[in-house]
């Protein structure tokens, strides 16, 4: 019974992936990636990967969903003339070549791992006792593994850099995206009014439990980011001009605070980014506290856009 | 089988009878808003009774109030949705 749900589930990943490619209009593509992520996230639960189901289903389906949906609404004049010079017949069939061979080189890359899989599972099971932490994915991301999460949460930072550098010039420090005006009595404004309270205390418990169970900063800061963001749309609040000092402290205080804690690693334990003994757990929570308004605010910027509105 | 499991099974299948019916309903309806009024059925009752049929098996209140509160959520979601699709629907006139 359980193989069949699998083996459906396996069915439906691949039938999403295929018409999202095959799908004609950006929009229609669109609703089928967020529905491929949602079902991606499925898949995750049922490999028993919980931390990264939640963040699929934040950040794959929900996030990059709404920013392919603004992009695709962005690009609805120009659809009938980006689909007049379509490419021709050997360029498509080279590009498809391409993705055969990487998909290939990937399943054959899958199929090849020696059985049993090479694992480094024990080594953090031995070692966990030592971070303070009981979430083994915790315990990887920012002990074991510390550095990746620093450079994570870097390229977050990048990625909004990359969006702010298409403002034009006049518009540039102004407020991102454009104005949002709702019926200040309508249904998208109630529901700006009550979802938010809501999703804070569900953000602040995902990310609380996150030492222990499924959860973390990543998959808190996007269910933030996504209040915040809902706020904006139903016209309740506006994103902050991106030449605030208060915008760009608050934007870099996470990587400062991980970079200060590696550094003073150096001194303490003898190694960048290393814990001194008895003291992991607290910069650990120091770490994950300085970084959720840092990343939730940095994603909420890359989905508002670059800034459009001159301050003045 | 117990009364609890008969429950479960009852309650479940009849919510996945809502999620079949409200499929169907949008694949078959002819416009926009015919095609909601399926969908939060499924929503609504669909979910609801699967909720309803799980309430037994679960162990603990913060485990059955979870769940209702995942109901209550999506019911808050897709009838604030549906109202903004109906709306543009209404706007931009019926299509196919």
């Amino acid at each position: 019974m359980i193989a069949a749900l699998n083996a459906a589930l396996a069915v439906l990943v691949l039938a999403l992936a295929v018409w999202t490619v095959a799908a004609r209009s950006t929009f229609a593509a669109t609703v089928g990636f967020v529905a491929y992520g949602l079902v991606l996230t499925l898949v995750w639960v049922q490999l028993q990967g919980v931390d990264i189901a939640l963040t699929e289903g934040a950040i794959g389906g929900g996030l990059t969903g709404a920013m392919l949906v603004a992009a695709a609404a962005r690009l609805r004049d120009t659809e009938a003339s980006a689909r007049a010079e379509r490419p021709g017949l050997a360029l498509r069939i080279a590009a498809a070549c391409v993705a055969a061979c990487v998909t290939a080189a990937l399943a054959y890359a899958i199929l090849a791992l020696p059985e049993p899989a090479p694992t480094l599972a024990h080594l953090t099971a031995d070692n966990i006792a030592s971070t303070g932490v009981a979430n083994p994915i915790t315990a990887v991301l920012i002990a074991f593994r510390a550095m990746d999460t620093l450079l994570e949460a870097i390229v977050v930072l990048f990625a909004m850099i990359g969006v702010w550098s298409l403002a034009p010039d006049r518009a540039w420090g102004g407020r991102p995206g454009q104005p949002h005006h709702a019926d200040p009595d309508g249904i998208l404004a109630w529901f700006a009014r009550v979802l938010p309270p809501i999703g804070i205390v569900v953000a602040i418990y995902i990310f609380w439990v996150g030492a222990d169970e499924p959860g973390g900063k990543f998959q808190a800061a996007t269910i933030l980011a996504a209040m915040w963001m809902l706020a904006v749309v139903a016209g309740l609040a506006d994103a902050p001009p991106v030449s605030r000092t208060w915008v760009r402290l608050a934007l870099v205080g996470g990587a400062v605070v991980f970079l200060a804690v590696g550094a003073a690693g150096v001194v303490t334990a003898g190694a960048f980014l290393a814990y001194p003994d008895g003291y992991a757990k607290l910069l650990i929570k120091l770490i994950e506290w300085a970084l959720l308004p840092s990343i939730a605010l940095a994603l909420a910027l890359i989905m508002a856009g670059a800034p459009e509105r001159p301050e003045r | 089988m117990s009364l609890a499991d008969l429950f479960t099974v009852v309650a479940v299948s009849a919510g996945a009878f809502f999620f079949l019916a409200g499929s169907v309903g949008l694949l078959r309806f002819p416009d926009a808003l015919a095609r909601l009024h399926a969908l939060t059925k499924a929503d609504n009752l669909g979910l609801g009774l699967v909720v309803l049929g799980l309430l037994p098996r679960v162990d603990g209140l913060l485990g059955a109030l979870k769940l209702v509160a995942i109901w209550a959520l999506v019911l808050l979601a897709s009838g604030a949705v549906s109202q903004l699709v109906a709306r543009v629907a209404r706007r931009t006139g019926p299509r196919a």
